[in-house]
């Protein structure tokens, strides 16, 4: 088991590795003269106007939180999936039944109108 | 061996745990409690629990982070540097911090901890699914249930939010353009 894990955690010293080295040679040797106009934040060229921070339209929020929903589905389908051959039709009905109630919410959301970009 | 892996996890999970709690910035928290997320997913895989390490990993570093990171974009605009809240006195925190670490800790003594000296399956995803249809039926079924309220819920209070018409991007900036004209205009 942590033997198959080892390989894994090299990778992950490795994407860790990979852009920090560039990024600390690139801080090494660059030349440390900072003005004005190069701290300045880049807007497209232009000059900036205005905070950074706006506030974002809620349907973002509504997107997200469908996708955290059928996300959870998705957790519940695995361990179902890998033992449907023990399980049979019973678990299709109750997989189905939990499955509907699901899309019961997307319905009625599509219906709301929550999910219009208007 | 693993006891240094635990180590070199559990001390990346209470750092970054630290850095939520003491970073200035609320997306700066936020992206340190995605790390604590990852970190926690990985003492998970450390315990042979992949399927819940796996989970971890799907739901909370890629939803529930999705939905913090959102909810702090649709809220109003603080003044920068300046914290959302005001902290009480330090001595609440600390007593309160001290009291649940009390709980906790004479709570984990308490259990009964089964252990075993057989080797544990490598995969238990199987295992779980057929607890899930046999055993937990009921609560699986309760689960989409909640799933559904929380779905519903939000819509509604998202609806509400949506006919009071709260300023968008394009909002903001055509009311920025607007002021910055209107200073231009006022000096000759």
């Amino acid at each position: 088991m942590l033997d198959a894990y080892a390989f894994i955690g090299v990778f992950f010293i490795a994407a860790l590795v990979f852009p920090l080295v560039p990024l600390i040679a690139a801080w090494r040797l660059r030349p440390q003269r900072s003005t004005p106009i190069k701290r300045d934040t880049y807007e497209c060229g232009l000059e900036v106007t205005g905070g950074t921070r706006v506030q974002f339209k809620v349907q973002y929020y509504m997107y997200a939180l469908a996708f955290v929903i059928f996300d959870v589905e998705v957790v519940f389908l695995y361990p179902w999936a890998v033992a449907y051959g023990q399980l049979g039709l019973f678990a299709l009905v109750a997989m189905s039944v939990f499955i509907i109630i699901l899309v019961f919410g997307l319905v009625y959301e599509w219906k709301k109108g929550a999910l219009e970009w208007a | 061996m693993v006891t240094v892996i635990f180590i070199a996890i559990a001390s990346l999970i209470i750092a970054s745990a630290v850095l939520v709690v003491i970073s200035r910035e609320i997306v700066r928290a936020a992206l340190w409690l995605i790390a604590t997320f990852f970190a926690v997913g990985a003492l998970y895989l450390l315990l042979e629990a992949e399927f819940i390490g796996v989970a971890q990993v799907l739901v909370y570093v890629g939803a529930v982070s999705i939905l913090i990171l959102f909810a702090i974009m649709l809220t109003r605009q603080h003044e920068r540097h300046e914290p959302a809240w005001r902290a009480g006195p330090w001595w609440i925190a600390l007593a309160g911090v001290i009291g649940l670490a009390a709980v906790l800790i004479t709570t984990i003594g308490a259990v009964p901890w089964r252990l075993t000296d057989d080797d544990l399956p490598v995969s238990r995803a199987p295992q779980l699914g057929t607890a899930l249809m046999r055993e937990y039926l009921l609560p699986f079924q309760l689960a989409a249930i909640v799933l559904l309220v929380a779905l519903i819920g939000a819509v509604v209070i998202a609806m509400e939010e949506r006919r009071r018409r709260t300023p968008t991007l394009a909002d903001d900036i055509a009311a920025q353009r607007g002021a910055a004209d209107r200073a231009e205009d006022g000096t000759p």
